[in-house]
């Protein structure tokens, strides 16, 4: 999809140039071309990247962060920025597998599930009501949060029985090509996403209060409910990817996952969708989890180091955002 | 090393010439025969690949396996290939870096995991596809969740810290401080019993004055070091968990005018750790030998990759006491050895 910037339709009778300057701003283009150059190149080095088994790995190696990358570029197309995702979804690993140890997985998943939300609502309400920046208010989230799960867990590790807990994991087999319904999973939260912030009058919203705050106001879009909405929505989101994260580890590890409100940030970034709010979309933002995926697997299978794919990560987002800059220069002029 | 491609057909070349050696010192056993039938990637002469999966890059425990490894596969003409978790607890980096390993045809994959159980599925699916996974540094639970383990005894190093205090400690009652490492960690736990066990004690001797998580953090240990230090001034003997700490806990004593009159002693080995042994920081620290893991995990999958011999079991790498300060009837070595052989 595009944004909202972007929707002008394509002139009839526009010159081919204009198209082409049309295609070019389409922010979708960058990361779209950034991945199949990276699949074909990896293709044509190694002999077993294109092996469907091993594409299959990459889709299940970005179901975690790929949906939890989703709550972050909705909260980043309000202007916002949330610090404490990775944290939460980690909190709703160890409340799945403590609750559904006790009181059975039906239970845990909603505990999971309203506890985050939850969470989603202190941080939106903060954020729109109090009128604190993202910034701090996911910050102190954060914290806590990772506090209150280490507490909880009793620094401890909680293995997850098999069931509906680590249904997210099941695989699924058809011809050569194996992937779980955690993908499946991921996949559809990216449809629902892109349908609501490109089909409807709330997704609308929401890129006008991140775009431009002060139209929106004007044009008479509560904004502070659309917010706190977006940030109530982040907290759903991360109840499921910590319950993918289940079917991928079935382990409840208050330690793990403590990049991943880093690695959202990168997905949305070299998605394509602009930190400073109202431009962007969760298209991009999946091709931003795959790039990064891809370029993990095919520079190991190509045999190069761990410390050279990060520095690879970390150019791949300053360019990311630096193509972000020159292109919204570009629109301005 | 950012164009490995440039140095396959070298190791491609030494592959060869080394798996020829192998064959002919092994002329009178099937294991040529049983090489030259096995998967494509030895018919096509490939090196052999040997993932290595350290907790993270940054550690320089982890760092001097990882070049230990990366010499041994060298000499051995295999291909070593490095990757690691981010952080201490990074279960999902590690599970990708296995499937990534196997998904290019490596033969034995090393690990030394983050979470001794969060990884489980993914190692026995790579043992179902033939690659032979071993354990480094921390062990499995259950243990024969991989092939072996190549590893400290973490709780024989503790006995030797604990037996070296205890002995340091004379005729004076003791009265420890204990700066553990993380709540739960086997590692930990390992040590922590280990160093009670050398000192004589249980968790529940009054000679036990106080206990901190450190988290194996030198500024932690510092923090933990000086609370416990304004409770009980009278500490005479400090359990530190690894190295960073008993920096920690010896810059607290100082800051402190303690230094005198109080023992501590450590574990790991590291050339900070024994330069703090050598100052007269620490007295007495017990080294492991990273390097022994890496060698001998790598030797054992070039191995495998040969006659598909599996290494099972648990192999002590050996743990030694070094100490400028030894007591009888325990074996130790001074810093200056200590120099010669830490790691980091």
């Amino acid at each position: 999809m595009t944004s909202t910037s972007d929707t002008t339709p394509t002139r009839r009778g526009a010159t081919s140039a204009t198209r082409w300057a049309d295609l070019a701003r389409n922010p979708l283009v960058g990361p779209l071309a950034a991945l199949v150059v990276a699949v074909v190149a990896f293709s044509l080095i190694t002999d077993t990247f294109l092996r469907p088994a091993n594409l299959s790995l990459i889709l299940q190696q970005s179901v975690v962060i790929g949906i939890l990358a989703v709550a972050q570029t909705v909260v980043i197309l309000t202007a916002g920025i949330d610090l404490s995702i990775g944290a939460v979804a980690v909190l709703g690993t160890i409340i799945l597998a403590k609750v559904g140890g006790s009181h059975g997985p039906e239970v845990a998943i909603v505990a999971a599930v309203v506890t985050l939300v939850l969470v989603g609502l202190v941080n939106g309400a903060l954020v729109a009501w109090v009128h604190l920046p993202p910034f701090i208010v996911t910050l102190g989230v954060f914290t806590a949060m990772y506090a209150a799960t280490q507490l909880y867990a009793g620094s401890q590790v909680y293995p997850v029985d098999k069931g509906i807990l680590t249904w997210l994991g099941t695989k699924l087999s058809a011809g050569g090509l194996t992937i779980t319904t955690g993908v499946l999973a991921m996949l559809a939260i990216y449809l629902v996403a892109w349908y609501v912030l490109s089909q409807t009058a709330a997704g609308r919203h929401l890129y006008a209060v991140g775009g431009a705050p002060e139209a929106a106001r004007l044009s008479g879009i509560r904004s502070g409910r659309v917010l706190v909405l977006t940030y109530l929505a982040a907290g759903l989101i991360a109840a499921v990817a910590a319950w993918a994260a289940l079917g991928r580890i079935p382990n409840a590890d208050p330690n793990a996952y403590q990049n991943a409100n880093l690695e959202t940030i990168t997905a949305v970034v070299i998605g394509g969708t602009s930190l400073f709010g109202g431009r962007g979309s969760v298209l991009g933002t999946l091709a931003g989890t795959l790039i990064v995926a891809v370029l993990r697997n095919g520079l190991t299978q190509a045999g190069v180091d761990n410390l050279y794919q990060n520095i690879a990560t970390g150019v791949l987002v300053i360019a990311a955002v630096a193509l972000d800059q020159v292109s919204r220069r570009r629109v301005q002029t | 090393m950012l164009g490995p491609r440039t140095t396959p057909r070298s190791r491609r070349l030494r592959r060869t010439l080394a798996s020829a050696a192998a064959c002919a010192a092994a002329l009178t056993l099937a294991a040529c025969s049983s090489n030259d039938t096995g998967d494509d990637a030895d018919a096509s002469g490939s090196p052999v690949k040997v993932g290595l999966i350290t907790k993270t890059d940054s550690n320089p425990f982890f760092v001097r396996m990882r070049e230990a490894a990366r010499e041994t596969a060298d000499d051995e003409g295999a291909e070593l290939i490095a990757l690691a978790g981010a952080f201490d607890g990074d279960n999902e980096g590690q599970v990708a870096a296995i499937e990534n390993l196997v998904s290019q045809g490596v033969k034995g994959i090393l690990i030394t995991p983050n979470s001794s159980t969060g990884i489980l599925q993914a190692i026995a699916d790579a043992r179902d596809a033939g690659v032979i996974v071993i354990a480094l540094d921390t062990a499995t639970d259950p243990e024969d969740a991989v092939d072996a383990t190549f590893a400290t005894d973490n709780t024989q190093a503790g006995v030797l810290q604990g037996s070296w205090v205890k002995a340091a400690l004379g005729d004076a009652a003791p009265n420890v401080a204990m700066l553990d490492g993380t709540p739960g960690g086997t590692v930990d736990t390992f040590r922590h019993d280990g160093f009670l066990q050398g000192m004589g004690l249980t968790d529940d001797s009054p000679q036990i004055a106080a206990q901190e998580n450190t988290n194996g953090d030198q500024t932690k240990a510092q923090t933990a070091m000086e609370n416990i230090l304004s409770a009980h001034p009278d500490i005479n003997a400090v359990y530190t968990i690894n190295e960073p700490a008993a920096r920690g806990a010896f810059q607290a004593l100082s800051d402190a005018g303690l230094v005198d009159g109080v023992t501590v002693g450590s574990i790991d080995g590291s050339c900070a750790g024994v330069q703090a042994v050598a100052d007269g920081e620490v007295g007495a620290t017990v080294m492991q030998f990273p390097n022994e893991m890496a060698a001998l995990g790598v030797k054992a999958v070039v191995q495998y990759a040969a006659n598909g011999a599996k290494p099972s079991g648990f192999h002590d790498t050996g743990a030694q006491l070094i100490t400028d300060h030894p007591v009888s009837g325990l074996d130790s070595k001074d810093s200056a050895w200590g120099l010669e052989n830490c790691w980091g």
